[in-house]
This record gives C-alpha cells, sequence and structure tokens, in this order.
C-alpha cells in the first residue's frame, strides 16, 4: 500500500475521530456515520478503492482499511451511548412537572348519609341471612293497622300522626305494612328485611314528615326472644364497629309480645352522660319483640306452630349518631355542602 | 303520667333512691321522660303572719306591713300585692334569702320606707307559671317555719310516658303496685272506709247502652260549702301532678283520678231533670261543654243524660249546663266505668283529648268505681261538709267485665323467652303481680287482676313475667335460626350499583319528599293526574310526585341560591300516579344536571354541560343492564322538556324514560340558572335478564376503514347506524362516529357525518377485495336509503 495512501488513511481516521468527537447530539452524530461509514462515506470509498492495489498488498491494506472502520464505529458507538444519556437527561430536565398541580378530570360525588346507612344496615343483615324486599308507600289502613293488630280508635292508631288519602289510602306511617305483605304472600321460614321512606304528620326541629326504616322479619318454628337479643347485639355492635352495651326496655308495640325498646350505650360519651343522651348515657334506637299471636292469625299463619320476632329502626337516627349529624332536616335540604362531606 | 314522688312513697317505700327508681320504672316498661324538682331551688323563706297593713305614705300602690316571723318583735316589709291583708298568713323570704333565678333579697328602701324582705307570690317561689298576688298559706300554718319543710317542696314530680297498654299504671297506686312488684316492699294501700249516708235522696239510674256503660255510681251530697277552698297538700299534689287546682269539687274528682286512677265527675244537682240515663246520642244532639264549646254528637257517642237532655259526654267531659259552680250547693257525684272501646276514638272525633277521656279509652278497673266514689266522698265532705246520701249503683251482669282466666303453658315461657324459668319463678312473679294462679298439667290457669286490660293472651303473661324477671336476665343466643337463602336474579337492574354508577360520575345522591306543591307539580307534570293528601302539613307538601324531577328542581334551585352552580344530583324512590288502571307506584331513577360541564380546573377549558353530557351518564346506566343495544333514544315530546332537544328512552320500542333540556321558560319560571339537563327512567324495565354471553375473539387482524358522508340535517345518527349495521351484519365489528360538521363547504340543511368502520372476519384475514366491496355496499345502501353522498 502506498504510503500516501496509508497517509490519507490516518488522516481521515483522525478526521472522523475528531468529528465524533465534535458531534453535539445522535444526529449530528449520524451525520459522522454517514460521512465516513456510509454507502459512499469516506472510508467506504476507500475500501472500495482496494482493487487498485496490486495483489500482494491487498491483504495489508484491507486489513488496515478495517481496523480504522472498526476504530470509528466503535468511537461512534461509545458517542451514541454519551449523547442519549445527555439527550434523555435533558429530556427528563425539561419534562419536570409541579406534581403538586391537581389531578385532572371528574371528581366523584356521595351517596346520601340516609343511603349510606341503610346501605350498611343492609349489607350487616344480609350477612346475617336476610333477605331484602320492599313494599308501596302508599297503603292501605288494612296493612298499616289493622292486620298488625291496631284495630281503628286504637290509642296507638292516634300516636301515628298519620297522612291520609281517604278513610281507606294513606301513606305508611311504618315499614311494618310489609312484614304483613311478606307473609301473606309467602309462607315460613321467613328471613327478610323491608327498608324504605315514612311517613308521619310530623315536623319540627326533631322530626321530618318523612323519614327511613328498616324493619325485620323472621318467621320459624323455634325462635325466641333470645335469638332477637342476640340478632341485634350482632348488628349494633357491627354497625357502630363497638362492643356497646345494650338495654332491652320492656315496651309495647300492638304486633309484638314481648316488645322492648333497645338502647345503647351513647355513642357519643360512652355512657357518662352527655347532651345527646340526655345525661342517661343511654340511646334508643329500636323497637322490637316476638311477633303477636294476632298478626300471625292475620295472614294464615299457625300461631301455635310459628314464633317470630320482628324489629324496627330509624334510619335517620342511626345515620346521625354514626356520622355526628346533629340536625335531622339537613337530610332533606340536600345542600351539597352538606352532602359532599360524605364522599 | 305525671306524679309526686312523694305521694308515690306513702304507698310504697322502696330502699331506692330517686333516680334508681326512675331506672326501675324505665327498666319495668314505664318509661321515665323526666324527673323535675317539685319546686327550684330556693332558702330563706319562712311563714310570717300579717299584723298589720297601713299605706306607704308617698306611694299609693305600696303598703307597710307588719309581719311576725315568730321572733321576739315582727319586721317591716313593703309589699305592693293588692291581695295583702291584716292576718293572713304568708310565705317571707327574709334578709339573706335566695328565691328562684338567683335572686337574693337584701335590705331595701323603697320610697323612703325600709323593708327587710319580701313577701312572695306562688310564681316568686316556681310554684306556678302566673299568680295574681302573694300566695296565701292556710290560717293553721306554723309561724316562722320554714316552707320548703313545711310544703315538703323537696320532692320530685316523675313523668312516666305510658305506653297505652299500661292504662292500670295511670295513677299513683297503680304506679305503687308496680313498684312494690319489682323491690319485693310492701305496698300500704289505704284503708277507704265507707261514708255512712245522712240522708236517702238519690237520683234513679238507667243503663240504657248496658255494653258501653255496664256499671255506674253516683251518689249525692247536699248542703256544701260553696266558700271552702282546697287545702295547700291537695293543691300542690294536684300541681305536681300537672293539674291546676279549681275548686273544690273538681280537684277532689281529680285527686281521685290521680290516686286511684277513676275519672270523676261532679253535677250541680239543682240543674239536673230527675234522673241519670246512660244512653247513645240521638243523631245531631247538641251539648255545651265544660271547655265552652258546643259540640253536635253522633249517634255513636255515649252520653249521660237526665230526663231531658244530655249532660256529659260518657267518659270525655261534663257539660257546661250542670257544671258545678261557685253557687252550688248539691252534688251529684259520678264514678263510672265505660268500656274501653265504647269510648276509644270518641275524644279525638271531636277535637277533644282529656285526663278522664285516656284512662277510659285504655281502660279503668272495672272493680273500682265504689272505693273511689267513698274516697272522694270523704275528702270532699272534709273540706266542703255536706250531707253524703247513699251510694247508688247501676250495673248490668252480663254485660260488666269479668275475670279471664288465662292458660299459661310452663314450656311455651321457656320457648318464647328462650329461657327455661324454673315452676317457682314463675309464681312468685305472678303472684306477685297480684294474679290468682291455679296449677294445671302443663302449667297454669291465671286469673290477671281487673285493672289489667293488655292481659288476654297466654303470650300477655310471657311478657310480663320476662319483664319482671328482667329483660336484661334473658340470655342472648347465637343459635343460628333456619337460614332461608333467595337469591335475586343475577340479570336483575342493581339499583345499588346505579347509584354507585352515577357517584362516580360526579353525581350526588339526594333524597327529597315523595309529595311536592301542587303548583311545582302542575309545572313539570302538568297532564298527570295526582294523589292528593287529605291532611298535609302544608300546601307547599300536599301533592304525591308523579316525578322525581319537582324534587330535583327544587334542590338545584335551593343550591344555586347557596353559590353552588355545578350541580349533579339524582334520586330514586317512587313516583305516585293516577292511570286507567288507578294508583301506580314505581321506582324511578332520575337526574338533573346544570352549569359547567366539569368542575373547575387547570388545563381544561370549561364549557356549559350539555343535552350529551347527560346522554353519556344514561348511556353508563344502560350499559349496566348488560343490554346497552335494546335500547335507543328517540326524539320525545314532554311539556317540562325543550320540544327540539327530549330524548324518549325506549326499551325495545316502549317509552321507559326521559332525557331532555329543562324546558326555558320553566327554567325562567323557576328560577333555575342556565340550561338544565334531566333524565328519569323507569327501573323496572331495565330488568330485561342480559347476562353477559361469551363469543369467541377473532385471530385474524381487523381493519379500520373511515368514511364521510353528506345527508340532510333531518337524517338521524341513529338512521345511518342502523343502516350500516344492517347491511353488513358479519364482519362489521364496531362503528364510530369520530366527526360531525356543518357549516363551510356543507351545503345548507346538509350535515356530514365521518363514520369509521371497524371490520373483521372471524376465520381469515381481509383482503382488499373483501373490505372495498363491503364499503361499497354500506355507501350505495346509505345513498338509496338517505340520499348519502360521499363527502369529497
Amino acid at each position: 500500500m502506498a504510503e500516501l495512501t496509508r497517509l490519507g488513511l490516518v488522516a481521515l481516521q483522525s478526521a472522523a475521530l475528531d468529528a465524533i468527537a465534535a458531534a453535539a447530539d445522535l444526529a449530528g452524530l449520524d451525520q459522522v456515520r454517514v460521512r465516513y461509514l456510509g454507502k459512499s462515506g469516506g472510508l467506504t470509498t476507500l475500501l472500495k478503492q482496494l482493487g487498485t492495489l496490486p495483489a500482494d498488498e491487498r491483504p495489508a491494506a484491507g486489513q488496515e482499511i478495517n481496523q480504522a472502520k472498526v476504530a470509528v464505529q466503535d468511537a461512534i458507538d461509545r458517542r451514541k451511548v454519551v449523547l442519549e444519556e445527555a439527550s434523555l437527561t435533558a429530556r427528563l430536565a425539561a419534562e419536570r412537572i409541579d406534581v403538586s398541580l391537581p389531578g385532572r378530570g371528574r371528581r366523584p360525588g356521595a351517596l346520601h348519609p340516609v343511603t349510606r346507612a341503610m346501605r350498611r344496615i343492609e349489607r350487616l343483615f344480609a350477612n346475617a341471612g336476610f333477605a331484602v324486599v320492599e313494599g308501596p308507600e302508599v297503603e292501605d289502613a288494612y296493612h298499616n293497622f289493622e292486620a298488625l293488630n291496631i284495630p281503628e280508635h286504637h290509642p296507638a292508631r292516634a300516636m301515628h300522626d298519620t297522612f291520609y288519602f281517604d278513610a281507606e289510602l294513606l301513606l305508611r306511617t311504618h315499614t311494618s305494612p310489609v312484614q304483613i305483605r311478606v307473609m301473606e304472600e309467602q309462607a315460613p321460614p321467613l328471613k327478610v328485611i323491608a327498608p324504605g321512606r315514612v311517613y308521619r304528620c310530623d315536623s319540627d326541629l326533631t322530626h321530618t314528615p318523612m323519614f327511613h326504616q328498616v324493619e325485620g322479619l323472621l318467621v320459624d318454628e323455634q325462635v325466641s326472644f333470645a335469638d332477637l337479643k342476640g340478632v341485634l347485639y350482632d348488628f349494633l355492635r357491627n354497625f357502630f364497629e363497638r362492643d356497646l352495651e345494650l338495654r332491652f326496655r320492656p315496651s309495647y308495640f300492638p304486633f309484638t309480645e314481648p316488645s322492648a325498646e333497645v338502647d345503647i350505650q351513647c355513642v357519643i360519651c360512652g355512657g357518662s352522660g352527655c347532651r345527646v343522651c340526655k345525661q342517661t348515657g343511654w340511646l334508643e334506637v329500636l323497637g322490637c319483640g316476638m311477633v303477636y299471636p294476632e298478626v300471625f292469625r292475620h295472614v294464615g299463619i299457625d300461631p301455635d306452630r310459628y314464633l317470630g320476632y320482628a324489629f324496627g329502626m330509624g334510619v335517620e337516627r342511626l345515620a346521625m349518631l354514626r356520622y355526628g349529624i346533629d340536625d335531622i332536616r339537613l337530610n332533606f335540604e340536600n345542600d351539597l355542602r352538606y352532602l359532599r362531606q360524605f364522599s | 303520667m305525671r306524679f309526686s314522688e312523694a305521694w308515690l312513697r306513702e304507698w310504697v317505700n322502696p330502699p331506692v333512691d330517686t333516680r334508681h327508681l326512675a331506672d326501675q320504672l324505665s327498666m319495668a316498661g314505664l318509661e321515665v321522660d323526666a324527673v323535675e324538682p317539685a319546686a327550684p331551688a330556693f332558702s330563706g323563706v319562712r311563714i310570717g303572719w300579717v299584723q298589720s297593713v297601713a299605706p306607704h305614705p308617698d306611694a299609693e300602690k305600696l303598703r307597710i306591713c307588719r309581719v311576725d316571723l315568730g321572733e321576739d318583735a315582727p319586721i317591716q316589709i313593703i309589699c305592693g300585692a293588692a291581695n295583702v291583708a291584716e292576718g293572713m298568713k304568708v310565705p317571707v323570704a327574709t334578709v339573706g334569702a335566695v328565691l328562684p333565678g338567683d335572686f337574693k333579697i337584701k335590705k331595701a328602701k323603697l320610697r323612703g320606707v325600709e323593708s327587710f324582705g319580701m313577701i312572695c307570690s306562688a310564681k316568686e317561689l316556681g310554684l306556678a307559671e302566673s299568680s295574681e298576688g302573694i300566695l296565701p298559706l292556710p290560717a293553721d300554718a306554723p309561724v316562722g317555719e320554714d316552707i320548703r319543710g313545711w310544703m315538703a317542696l323537696d320532692d320530685h314530680c316523675i313523668e312516666v310516658d305510658l305506653t297505652p297498654d299500661r292504662g292500670d299504671c295511670l295513677s299513683v297506686s297503680g304506679l305503687a303496685r308496680e313498684v312494690a312488684v319489682i323491690n319485693r316492699a310492701p305496698l300500704a294501700t289505704p284503708a277507704i272506709q265507707p261514708v255512712a249516708p245522712l240522708h236517702d235522696q238519690s237520683l234513679p239510674v238507667h243503663l240504657e247502652a248496658p255494653t258501653a256503660c255496664p256499671r255506674y255510681v253516683c251518689r249525692v251530697i247536699r248542703d256544701i260549702d260553696p266558700s271552702a277552698t282546697t287545702p295547700w297538700w291537695m293543691q300542690e299534689r294536684l300541681r305536681r301532678g300537672g293539674i291546676r287546682a279549681i275548686s273544690p269539687v273538681v280537684d277532689v274528682t281529680n285527686y281521685v283520678l290521680l290516686e286511684l286512677g277513676q275519672p270523676m265527675h261532679g253535677f250541680d244537682l239543682a240543674k239536673l231533670d230527675g234522673e241519670i240515663r246512660v244512653r247513645m246520642a240521638a243523631e245531631g244532639e247538641r251539648i255545651a261543654l265544660l271547655n265552652g264549646e258546643e259540640a253536635t254528637l253522633r249517634a255513636d257517642t255515649l252520653v249521660i243524660a237526665d230526663a231531658g237532655r244530655a249532660v256529659a259526654l260518657a267518659g270525655i267531659m261534663g257539660g257546661s249546663e250542670t257544671a258545678v259552680g261557685p253557687e252550688t250547693r248539691d252534688v251529684l257525684l259520678e264514678s263510672a266505668f265505660f268500656a274501653p272501646l265504647a269510648v276509644s276514638g270518641k275524644a279525638r272525633s271531636y277535637g277533644l283529648h282529656t285526663d278522664s277521656s285516656h284512662r277510659f279509652e285504655r281502660g279503668v278497673d272495672p272493680e273500682l268505681q265504689i272505693r273511689a266514689i267513698e274516697r272522694a266522698t270523704r275528702l270532699l265532705i272534709a273540706i266542703v261538709g255536706g250531707e253524703p246520701g247513699p251510694v247508688v249503683e247501676a250495673i248490668s251482669e252480663t254485660d260488666r267485665p269479668k275475670p279471664r282466666a288465662l292458660t299459661l303453658r310452663h314450656t311455651r315461657v321457656a320457648q318464647v323467652l328462650g329461657l327455661a324459668l324454673p315452676e317457682e319463678t314463675i309464681l312468685d312473679i305472678l303472684t306477685r303481680l297480684g294474679m290468682h294462679t291455679e296449677p294445671t298439667a302443663e302449667g297454669w290457669l291465671v286469673t290477671p287482676p281487673s285493672a289489667r286490660f293488655d292481659l288476654v293472651q297466654e303470650v300477655d303473661l310471657i311478657a310480663d313475667i320476662g319483664r319482671i324477671y328482667g329483660y336484661d336476665r334473658i340470655p342472648v343466643s347465637h343459635a343460628s335460626s333456619a337460614s332461608v337463602t333467595r337469591s335475586t336474579p343475577e340479570a336483575d337492574f342493581d339499583l345499588d350499583r346505579a347509584r354507585l354508577a352515577l357517584v362516580d360520575r360526579g353525581f350526588h345522591e339526594v333524597i327529597t319528599y315523595s309529595f311536592v306543591s301542587p303548583e311545582m307539580q302542575a309545572l313539570v307534570d302538568p297532564d298527570q293526574e295526582v294523589l292528593r293528601l287529605a291532611n298535609p302539613l302544608s300546601a307547599e307538601l300536599s301533592t304525591m310526585r308523579t316525578s322525581l324531577w319537582p324534587g330535583l328542581i327544587q334542590t338545584a334551585r335551593y343550591n344555586q341560591a347557596r353559590q353552588q352552580e355545578r350541580v349533579r344530583i339524582f334520586e330514586s324512590g317512587l313516583r305516585f300516579r293516577i292511570g286507567a288502571d288507578g294508583l301506580t307506584q314505581t321506582q324511578g331513577l332520575a337526574g338533573l344536571i346544570v352549569g359547567s360541564s366539569e368542575s373547575e380546573q387547570w388545563g381544561l377549558a370549561s364549557r356549559a354541560a350539555d343535552f350529551f353530557d347527560l346522554k353519556a351518564d344514561v348511556e353508563a346506566l344502560l350499559a349496566l343492564t348488560g343490554a346497552p343495544g335494546r335500547f335507543g333514544f328517540v326524539p320525545g315530546a314532554h311539556p317540562a322538556l325543550h320540544p327540539g332537544q327530549t330524548a324518549s328512552v325506549e326499551c325495545d320500542g316502549r317509552a321507559m324514560g326521559l332525557l331532555g333540556m329543562l324546558h326555558p321558560s320553566l327554567a325562567a319560571q323557576l328560577d333555575i340558572t342556565g340550561d338544565a339537563y334531566l333524565f328519569e327512567l323507569d327501573i323496572a324495565p331495565l330488568s330485561i335478564g342480559a347476562l353477559p354471553k361469551h363469543a369467541s375473539i377473532s385471530r385474524f387482524p381487523s381493519i379500520r376503514r373511515d368514511i364521510a358522508i353528506i345527508v340532510d340535517e333531518a337524517v338521524t345518527y341513529a338512521a345511518i347506524a342502523d343502516c350500516i349495521r344492517a347491511t353488513e351484519t358479519e364482519l362489521l365489528r364496531d362503528l364510530v362516529l369520530f366527526d360531525l360538521y356543518t357549516g363551510k363547504n356543507i351545503e345548507s340543511g346538509r350535515k356530514s357525518l365521518a363514520l369509521g368502520l371497524i371490520l373483521q372476519a372471524s376465520s381469515q384475514t381481509l383482503t382488499d377485495g373483501v373490505i372495498e366491496d363491503t364499503v361499497r355496499r354500506i355507501l350505495d345502501r346509505l345513498a338509496s336509503e338517505f340520499g348519502a353522498r360521499l363527502r369529497d
């Protein structure tokens, strides 16, 4: 190989290495690669001219050119890594954001607190094997009263503050008529809860003319007041997630006997006495009892064969205690600033 | 029922304090509502004797009194009360006394004259809501003694909220019996000695409605002293029982009512004509009542009448014409038993409620009448003197309540309570409750006391056994009863899931009243016949909603008025509609949006929510059915909605919902700011029974071809989409509308739709030939059906 050519190769390689080192970015580097290693690049051209050399010089010259090519390619690869890293670093720097900016898109709304409490009640009883049933809100006097052993003129009926449409039709004053409807339609054993809206002709600081109840009914051959206590202990302790004390106070409902009102240890003060429990340490949360034989007779269930228990609770009361709501009327004003608190 | 604790303790005095006593009553089913001191705290008030009264030299209304407090010298007190008089016994707050409200009595000078205390009125001592002048004390009040002790004011008024079954506890004696049972304490029933008649004057009594009134007892008391006044202790007991003292005759009957539970009545004998008839009223008969009102009676109402007219509403209220007054000299006392069924509801039907009707409706002891009249006689003649006549008793043996013997099975007690009580325990409880028992093979034959109207079945006895034994001592059983699994069909629409879907889409759930104002109802759903309450709380809440929209619109307005501009709310509940089949109560789900489409945020241009924002929400709900393809939106109409922006939501071609923009004129009338959009769906049709069904996924690639077509504006997208789907049923996997354009380059009245067709075969890769053929068929069909032309 002619000395001149060799000098040319050395110069070419040196120029290539300089150009590689000078390449500022990947595109520039690629131009360098094309200029020296491309189809018509400097080193490629030299290689193509190998044929013009005498045959005995070709192997040595070919080897030298190839070594130069490898050296240049190697330098390009190394430069490429450097430039890629720099490029990535620059990109990452450029793409820095303020992660404290709020996320985009739609924020969820919320269920109404009464629904929220109701779902919890339904789930707890569903876990205990109770099926959910519903009934009409415009009821007849028979299902709302008579079948529940509350005849016309019974003092208990006067206590119900009923909304009437006419002598027969009314807005149900409790969810208890659903008991009757279920027993009319299905044979025991029965294990149901009936959630829903109820209405009383009463409106003041602590009463709204519409509110919600959940009624429970179990009918079977072996059911006792002790079982009723068990199911309510389980429910109330699970609902409030506390080992609450309960108090069963004898009471009266025309459709149950024995009947009881159930007090829980005040969830606000823990029983030491506060404004919410009127210093008694107890809060009345539900009514319950064993189904009265008259009620079974009304729906054609044999009261000698079957026993049953029933209970009913006010959902607003439970929701208010659970979420610290101090005014029942808030529930029906539907102020979004109130509703948002239950997201 | 309100009563004095001290009075109760005269009957039974268990070694428990007031608070414990109240707890005992509550836990025995006699719920104590309140325990209040009989008098507010005060001190330093003593009984004084007014020695002399002299005018004040400088004040016309003031007087200078010299009051003896049993000390060496009387003290001087300036008094402004008109009724102060020489010789009166009065309560005197001495210097240093503290009256209710922390009012301290100091030495004072009134118009230049010194005063060393104050003569008090009942109001000033907290013994009355209002009073006129100072409180006169009886002549035998011991001068100098502290009035708190002498009047036994360190007592409590206990208020029990009795359930309607416990009429037997509407008296001190009834409550005392319960307290004695609970505490195993002796009951000191005061002996009631008959008062011997001093003459034989009486009125004949005719029981003309013996089922309603099987026993009527009365007695004439002649020649009473009309000037006598009720002693202070009786007035105090009445006051602590929540009853105002009126006159000796009335006060005595009220006293017996509180003490024994027997409502009584006193007539002015001179005003009665010849006889007592206990009969049903004649329809339309009129009576002037003690409360000053006149009642027109129905034939179902029991009255007490004399020979000529009704003189009292039996068991409810006396008539004013025969009432005892200041000039009454001769009295007829009545002590009767009226059957609960005969009187219940009657007082209410005449707009009345009295202590008497309250008791008779719940049941008064049918064996009490004679004892009560003897008790009243003795109390009355001690106050007003007079001569009692014989006790007249009219009784219908066939109609009077007889003792009922109830079978009680020992095993049943255990079954119902879930607690096996020994025989001795049961027998002990029954005996303490005053029940007569006879053993039987299975248990006992039990006869309850005559006052216990609530005990009519075996289970009533079991409840009472549980009550006295203590509900808290009944075990807590966690024995799982027969599990009854009734699952709901999987494909049923899950309303709970739908609620959550809406919540996740930014909605807040609201709960509004089911009754709305008739105006709102008429504006929003004018064509629907409505159900109206006969006794609404107010006109605003008088009409049952036929749609959920009135509540939502009201809620939106309420919130807009409170700076909440973006509202997204929903509600589910019943709608009450009257149609050809009468009343229907169907469950619906409805929503309303107004304000910007998204909450205000950075990086997102704000725009007002529109029809298609809400439509997406509705579509999301329909997707939950598992078969959204069976639902469609077609142009619809509703009086509350914008005629050009109303869709009827259909399921298999049947309307089951609406979606649209609140009519602008309605929005203006209802004060809604901005364009509001509403939807309402019937819930029942959403349960269309669609379970997911797996179809195999093609292994071959899908391809997409975009077309842009121009059609008349009136051609709906749904028609075009249906046409495309019908044309190519096999290869078309999906259809996407990615642009809708009108305006420049499109002639007016026409629109351009850009559609993406996603094609895929299940068994091969599609060839260009098949693809082009398919697209051409679709375009040809669109051209022939709608005159659609490919956009250049």
